[in-house]
C-alpha cells in the first residue's frame, strides 16, 4: 500500500530563496448556507496574510462572505495510485443512493 | 454670494486636492504591479491603487462639475500640468524598497481612514458618498500596511533595519498631510470638509502603536518637512509620474477603446 501522499503542490513550500513562502489552499463560501469550496492557491508567509491575499486574489468581484486557508503541507490527499481501490466499489451499490423513494411532485426544494 | 454658490466654490477646489491624492497614489501604487515580493502582493497593491483611483474619479467628476470649467475626470487627470495638481509630496515620492511603500500607506491609510470617516457627515452628497464607501476599503489599506509594517518590523534583523529605514524617510512628509490649508479651513468651515489636523492625534495614535508593536521606533523630528503640494509647487519625481500617467493621453487627445 502506498503512503499517504502530499498534493504536489506542497513541494512549492519547501523551495528555498526569495520564492519561500509557503502554499496555500483557499476556500470560499459564496454566500451564507453553501458550503467553502475549493477556488485555488496562493502563498503568503502565514496564515493571516493567506487570508488577505486570498481575499485580494479570489474575492474582488464579491465572490464570497467567509474564507478559509489551509497550509497546502497540511492536507493529506488520496493517490491517483489509488483511485480503483478507493471509489471504484461504490459503482455498483445501488442501495446507497437514495432511488427507490416517490417524491410527490409538489415537493419543492429536494 | 448665495449659499449655494459659497458651498461650490469651496466645494471644488477641495475635492480635487482629495482626489489629487488618491489619483497620484493610486499611479504609484500600480507601478508595483509585477515588481511586489510575491504576484499575491502585486495584486494586493493593485487592489489598494484602484480603490484609490475610484475615489479619485469621483472625486475629480465632482471638482470639474463645480468649478464652472466643465471639465470631466479624464481631462483633469491628463490635461492639468503640474503647477495644477493640489496633491501632498507624499503619495508623489517615487516607488522605493518595500519597507518604505508600506510606511508611506500605513501613513496614508491611517490619514484616509480618519478622513473618510469624518467625511460621511459632509454638507457635499458626493463627498459623503465617497466618504461612505471609501471608509471600508481605506480601512482595508491600513490593514495591510499594519500587517506588513508588524512582520517587518518583527521579522528578521534586515527587514527590521528596512521597515525602521522606510519609516524614517516617510517621516518629513507627513506634517504636510495633517496641515490646515486655506482649502480645507474653508470646506470645513462650510461643513464640506475636514480640518486636516483634527485627523491628526488617532492617525499618530494608531501609527505609534503599530511602530512600537512591530518592535519599531518612530523617527525623530524630522529637520526638514515637505510643504507646498496643496499650492501646486511639487518634489522632482511629480513631473515624471506626470509624464508617465498623461503621455498616453495627450499623444491620442479623445481616443476611446
Amino acid at each position: 500500500m502506498s503512503e499517504p501522499r502530499q498534493p504536489e503542490s506542497a513541494s512549492v513550500a519547501t523551495r528555498s530563496g526569495e520564492r519561500s513562502w509557503p502554499l496555500w489552499e483557499v476556500f470560499v463560501r459564496g454566500k451564507r448556507g453553501l458550503s467553502h469550496v475549493h477556488v485555488g492557491s496562493l502563498h503568503a508567509p502565514d496564515a493571516e496574510m493567506a487570508l488577505r491575499n486570498g481575499r485580494d486574489v479570489y474575492t474582488r468581484r464579491q465572490e464570497g462572505v467567509s474564507l478559509w486557508v489551509v497550509r497546502a503541507s497540511d492536507i493529506t490527499a488520496s493517490s491517483p495510485d489509488e483511485r480503483d481501490s478507493f471509489f471504484d466499489p461504490a459503482a455498483d451499490k445501488v442501495y446507497r443512493h437514495p432511488t427507490f423513494y416517490d417524491v410527490p411532485e409538489d415537493v419543492e426544494y429536494l | 454670494m448665495t449659499d449655494n454658490a459659497v458651498h461650490t466654490s469651496v466645494v471644488a477646489p477641495y475635492a480635487l486636492q482629495l482626489g489629487d491624492d488618491a489619483l497620484v497614489y493610486a499611479q504609484r501604487l500600480g507601478e508595483w504591479i509585477s515588481r511586489g515580493p510575491q504576484i499575491e502582493e502585486d495584486m494586493a497593491l493593485g487592489n489598494v491603487g484602484l480603490d484609490l483611483l475610484g475615489q479619485a474619479r469621483v472625486l475629480l467628476t465632482r471638482a470639474g462639475e463645480l468649478d464652472g470649467t466643465g471639465r470631466t475626470e479624464d481631462e483633469l487627470a491628463y490635461l492639468r500640468d503640474e503647477r495644477e495638481f493640489r496633491n501632498v509630496h507624499l503619495v508623489e515620492q517615487p516607488r522605493s524598497d518595500f519597507g518604505f511603500e508600506m510606511a508611506r500607506m500605513l501613513w496614508f491609510s491611517a490619514y484616509q481612514c480618519g478622513l473618510y470617516a469624518a467625511l460621511v457627515d459632509s454638507s457635499d452628497e458626493t463627498l459623503s458618498g465617497v466618504a461612505v464607501k471609501a471608509v471600508k476599503e481605506v480601512d482595508y489599506h491600513r490593514d495591510h500596511a499594519s500587517h506588513w509594517v508588524l512582520r517587518l518590523g518583527d521579522g528578521t534583523a534586515e527587514s527590521h533595519e528596512r521597515m525602521q529605514a522606510g519609516l524614517e524617510r516617510v517621516a518629513p512628509y507627513v506634517a504636510e498631510l495633517f496641515e490646515d490649508d486655506a482649502v480645507s479651513v474653508a470646506a470645513a468651515a462650510a461643513g464640506a470638509g475636514v480640518l486636516p489636523s483634527s485627523l491628526w492625534p488617532a492617525a499618530s495614535a494608531y501609527v505609534e502603536r503599530v511602530v512600537a508593536e512591530a518592535t519599531l521606533a518612530m523617527p525623530a523630528e524630522p529637520t526638514w518637512r515637505s510643504r507646498g503640494g496643496r499650492n501646486g509647487i511639487h518634489s522632482r519625481p511629480m513631473g515624471y509620474l506626470l509624464a508617465e500617467m498623461q503621455h498616453i493621453a495627450r499623444s491620442h487627445p479623445g481616443a476611446t477603446w
